[in-house]
């Protein structure tokens, strides 16, 4: 725990509430409380519930602990024999790691005040046996995260373990309360002010655009919709960060995601520096950089990979080294995102854009953690849009803007899963479990009759056809409360508990053993080393021999047993299968936004390189640059095809929901699209037919074809033979308990004993398509997947203000985009398509 | 997205066992016309209801749903004689369970026709409740129907239980769908019921079942039956 003297920050406003032993302590390393510490020190003792929202290195830990520790040393110690008593303070974190980090941090004041303060962590890493010993002898201080709190409260006898609960700190809360993980924590918290109607909350958070929202999801919300928010703590500032732009001789490429072109300026640079950070956005980005630094690595500088499917062992390591300071670089996705604080890190390198300008101050905040000096930090755009994006996010910065995303109402999903773990705990009483469930801000607008449709759910399925009434999970019994009607539901509960994460892992292990053909082994399959863990989509798409990048080497995939992914040393450099999915963040609005504007104003050009503006200069001859809230569109000829560029900036998700009902009408209109691809700053579609020439003799018109109604109909006709929506379906079905978590290598023997989610969604569509559970799915792809919101907002931004350029030729607006078709999977009905090839093959 | 590709389809695709023709359609019929017999297997009805009952509150339409199919395949086949080829009921309790509107919609579609229950492992006791005729097989001409299919060659056997699945990979994709498998000595049926998944036919329970070089997956797409031959198709 790092902490610096500042000057000019006293504690005698506030003396009286810490302790000698504190105060010496602080005397000791030649420290002072600072005034935000005291603060919250002060307005807990005063039991206010507060957030605390400072910038990295302001202290923001020790001033969440302090309180807690300043009581628990209050406390008389337990005299032997005496009961045990219950936890006193609970310590919530988004990540695994960053509760062990803590635990490691705090045991020093601890120490070296001897306070004799018991502090624990647990998560889904620690063994049954510790687990059983905490609850017979909970520590003083239990260190934790939201699913593991799921599991806590749904257990018999949790009500006697959170008797002595005073304080619930909530870490990084700016990050648990966007996701349905901040649903099911909200709801959590709600249970334990049941418990314990005293309960102060601290929440610690970095900046974000609407502190008001958070200081409510602290607190109860009242029963008529009143609102209630907690005390907030604002610390401004720190020091302006050191920000730069890589600025490289070499040709900055059109497209792709790997700045490759950029890699001895990172290799300098990380050389020129004690510690360096390098982040990116996918895990795969993070395996490419490891691999290109290490082959120029001639001074052979320990660097060292970090992301969430590797190993836990492997991580580990990397933490210890990080902390010791050992290593002269890591590279990392969101893993060490959040809050983590170890070694001395003096340089920041952002790979690839930020895609948000408060991601990108916070990750920059890792470096020199030290709020009085600023952070330094190098940004690398891995292609010539995101050299837009970089200087939007880095003037953003300076500017202190925030881009966090707006907090949501609360899944249905979640909140089904919640009423069961409820009844698991103890019987209840519907009204009570209404009142408590909407004192927690995300379900504060929740109506009873969504509230009974999900109870309704949880009982007996939510079928119109109520043929289930005897197979009921739950049954209101004679004392009006709802019980569970067998404990094995109970044990079902507490396997899906905390379910929130998606797609179904496979372990990663070597083997020397070579698979055949058909991925046929010879004798039983010996494993070696874990490497990790991956997505299941992903290595279902791999043939033996196939080489792909994990765990920073080239792997050739051999085959999967079970639930193993067998894999040996591949001896080429370079792998076949480029990348696999997951962890790809949307462009805010909010740097979209920078980035139009940037286009529309060529005089703040200058503080872009010069190949850039080179680039927009010949663009603006050739074709035209839109105004700030104009939509350019560009039609083109090229080979046997036909183009359509469209530029909104509106991120990847809303353009992919754009593309697919664009080409439902172009469909409609005979344009005859074969396709299209979209990234994150615009949506290219193909076809047959001369799309210029249609809008020019009148069979297509672009206000009818950007219309709004394109969010009606359309968007309803598609949803529903959408791959997407089965996607999403499937995580909500499991979040809801209705199907089991799949347990991938499984499902292969068991196909009488499993009912893919597929086929639900299906005969579920088809015959209730009102059920609690589809109305959750539409509602998380209107926002997640689909960007719905998002594009609903553009259409009516755009509308009248489109501008249409017919090219001979394609503009160096639309090479970058055009460089990206092929590399989208397919999927839907392109599915037949790939199955009439196969069977074309027959006749030739 | 190339739907030109498909448009001008037939969406159904002739076949032979045994020297016998045969027609399969997208939906996993398979069509008899010399004997205008229509074939379909595995329908494991109340699927749902039976998961109910062991906790898992799966929706309880797949009977409606697969019975909805089934009589309009009924409608464009007209068949005289139909053969269900075991497993159509999900236990041995399932056809007592099966709703009343659900029941009388099956006992109209059997009606008029000579309908055969064949026993499959799921539902080896023919339903007390429905008409039509029980069997452990059955043969017809130089075909014959039973559930499980028999490992070694075969001469003209027509089965189901296995629920075959094909898969292919083609550009970085891979698409999976239920299929017939065959290679004119022996065919086994997909599965017909709404709630029934899929078996890779690279499964080992495959294994020995087929000539490898006349082997063909007739596969389901969205409205078309696409032939492929084994040698194209992976786990």
């Amino acid at each position: 725990m790092k902490q610096h003297p500042l000057p000019g920050l006293t504690a005698n406003d506030n003396s009286l509430s810490l302790p000698d032993t504190f105060t010496e302590w602080f005397a000791a390393k030649g420290w002072q409380p600072r005034a935000h510490q005291l603060e919250l020190l002060s307005k807990i003792q005063n039991h206010k519930s507060s957030l605390l929202i400072a910038p990295t290195g302001a202290g923001k830990t020790l001033a969440g602990f302090l309180p807690s520790l300043i009581e628990i040393a209050s406390r008389p110690r337990r005299k032997p024999g005496e009961a045990h008593r219950g936890v006193h303070t609970l310590y919530i974190s988004p990540l695994k790691a960053l509760a062990v980090d803590i635990e490691r941090n705090l045991s020093t004041p601890v120490v070296e005040m001897g306070l004799g303060t018991k502090i624990e962590t647990r998560t889904g890493d620690t063994p049954p046996h510790k687990r059983q010993r905490q609850k017979l002898a909970p520590p003083d201080i239990l260190l934790t995260t939201p699913e593991q709190l799921s599991l806590l409260i749904a257990a018999k006898d949790c009500e006697r373990f959170f008797d002595g609960l005073e304080i619930v700190i909530f870490d990084e809360l700016h990050s648990l309360v966007t996701s349905k993980r901040g649903h099911l924590l909200s709801l959590a918290l709600a249970r334990l002010r049941t418990f314990r109607p005293n309960l102060r909350t601290i929440g610690l958070s970095a900046t974000v655009a609407t502190p008001s929202e958070l200081c409510q999801w602290l607190i109860a919300q009242g029963p008529d919709g009143e609102v209630h928010e907690a005390d907030l703590i604002e610390v401004s500032g720190g020091a302006k960060p050191d920000i730069t732009i890589l600025k490289s001789d070499t040709r900055i490429p059109w497209a792709g995601h790997s700045a490759r072109y950029a890699m001895g300026n990172v290799y300098r640079a990380i050389k020129a520096h004690k510690t360096t950070l390098l982040f990116v956005n996918t895990r795969s980005q993070a395996e490419l950089l490891f691999q290109e630094l290490w082959r120029i690595n001639d001074d052979e500088l320990p660097i060292a990979l970090h992301h969430g499917s590797l190993d836990v062992s492997q991580r580990r390591k990397v933490e210890q080294a990080m902390s010791n300071n050992e290593l002269r670089a890591v590279i990392a996705t969101s893993t060490l995102d959040l809050g983590l604080d170890w070694g001395d890190v003096d340089l920041v390198v952002h790979v690839g854009a930020p895609k948000g300008a408060s991601r990108l101050a916070q990750r920059i905040g890792r470096s020199n953690h030290r709020m009085d000096e600023p952070s330094k930090a190098l940004l690398v755009p891995a292609n010539i849009f995101e050299v837009l994006e970089c200087q939007a996010a880095l003037d953003a910065n300076y500017l202190g803007s925030q881009d966090t995303p707006p907090l949501i109402n609360g899944g249905l999903d979640v909140l089904a899963q919640h009423i069961l773990g409820s009844a698991c705990a103890k019987p209840f009483d519907e009204d009570e479990l209404y009142a408590e469930i909407i004192t927690a801000a995300p379900y504060a607008s929740l109506s009873r009759a969504n509230f009974e449709k999900a109870l309704d759910f949880v009982a007996t399925g939510g079928y119109a056809l109520r043929t289930y009434d005897q197979y009921a999970k739950l049954l209101k019994t004679e004392d009006n409360t709802w019980r569970v009607t067998h404990p094995r539901v109970a044990q079902q509960y507490r396997l899906n508990a905390g379910t929130i994460v998606e797609f179904p892992k496979l372990d990663v292990r070597m083997t020397r053993q070579r698979f055949g053909t058909g991925g046929k082994s010879k004798g039983p399959m010996r494993g070696g080393m874990m490497l990790g863990r991956i997505e299941e989509g992903f290595l279902e798409a791999l043939a033996p021999g196939d080489t792909f990048r994990f765990a920073g080497k080239v792997l050739r995939f051999e085959g999967i047993r079970e639930n193993i992914c067998y894999v040996s040393n591949a001896q080429d450099s370079d792998p076949k299968i480029p990348s696999y999915a997951g962890g790809k963040f949307p462009l805010s609005t909010f740097l979209a936004e920078q980035v139009r504007a940037m286009l529309a104003n060529p005089e703040s050009w200058q503080r872009l390189p010069e190949q850039v503006r080179e680039w927009l200069t010949i663009q603006k001859i050739k074709s035209t640059l839109p105004k700030q809230d104009e939509l350019l569109i560009e039609t083109f000829p090229r080979a046997d095809k036909y183009y359509m560029m469209i530029y909104p900036f509106e991120g990847r998700m809303a353009h992919q929901t754009l593309g697919m009902l664009l080409t439902r009408r172009l469909e409609r209109a005979h344009a005859r699209p074969l396709g299209f691809v979209a990234t994150d700053y615009a949506l290219g579609i193909w076809g047959l037919r001369d799309f210029d020439r249609m809008f020019k003799i009148g069979e297509l018109s672009l206000s009818a074809l950007f219309d709004e109604d394109m969010l009606g109909d359309d968007l309803d006709a598609w949803l529903d033979e959408s791959f997407m929506l089965k996607r999403t379906f499937r995580q909500c079905a499991t979040i809801a308990g209705l199907i089991e978590q799949r347990f991938p290598g499984k499902e292969k023997s068991g196909r009488q004993m499993t009912v893919s989610s597929d086929l639900i969604y299906d005969v579920l569509r088809s015959h209730q398509p009102d059920h609690i559970l589809l109305m959750a799915t539409k509602e998380d792809a209107a926002r997640g997947l689909l960007d719905v919101e998002r594009l609903g907002k553009l259409l009516s931004r755009i509308q009248s203000r489109i501008v249409h350029k017919a090219l001979e030729r394609i503009s160096p607006l639309a090479v970058p985009v055009m460089m990206e078709i092929g590399k989208e999977g397919i999927a839907g009905e392109a599915q037949d398509a790939l199955l009439s090839e196969a069977a074309e093959e027959l006749l030739r | 997205m190339t739907a030109d590709l498909l448009e001008q389809r037939e969406p159904n695709c002739a076949l032979q066992i045994a020297g016998e023709a045969f027609i399969c359609d997208p939906f996993g019929c398979l069509y008899w016309p010399e004997e205008n017999c229509l074939i379909i297997s595995d329908l494991h009805l109340e699927k749902g209801s039976s998961f109910a009952s062991r906790g898992r509150l799966i929706p309880p339409y797949d009977t409606a749903a697969t019975l909805n199919m089934l009589e309009q395949r009924l409608e464009y086949w007209r068949p005289k004689t139909v053969i269900s080829l075991g497993d159509s009921f999900h236990d041995k309790n399932a056809a007592e369970r099966i709703p009343q509107q659900y029941h009388l919609q099956l006992s109209a579609m059997m009606k008029g026709r000579n309908w055969i229950w064949i026993q499959g492992n799921h539902d080896p006791l023919a339903p007390a409740n429905l008409e039509g005729q029980d069997a452990t097989e059955l043969a017809i001409g130089p075909i014959i129907f039973r559930h499980e299919p028999h490992s070694g060659p075969s001469n003209g056997e027509i089965a189901g239980h296995l629920h075959p699945a094909a898969k292919i990979k083609r550009r970085g994709s891979s698409v999976r769908r239920r299929c017939f498998i065959g290679d004119g000595t022996r065919l086994i049926m997909p599965s017909f019921g709404s709630f029934t998944g899929g078996l890779n036919i690279r499964d080992r329970a495959f294994n020995g079942m087929f000539l490898e070089s006349d082997q063909y997956a007739w596969v389901m797409g969205q409205n078309n039956v696409f032939q492929i031959h084994a040698r194209q198709l992976v786990r």
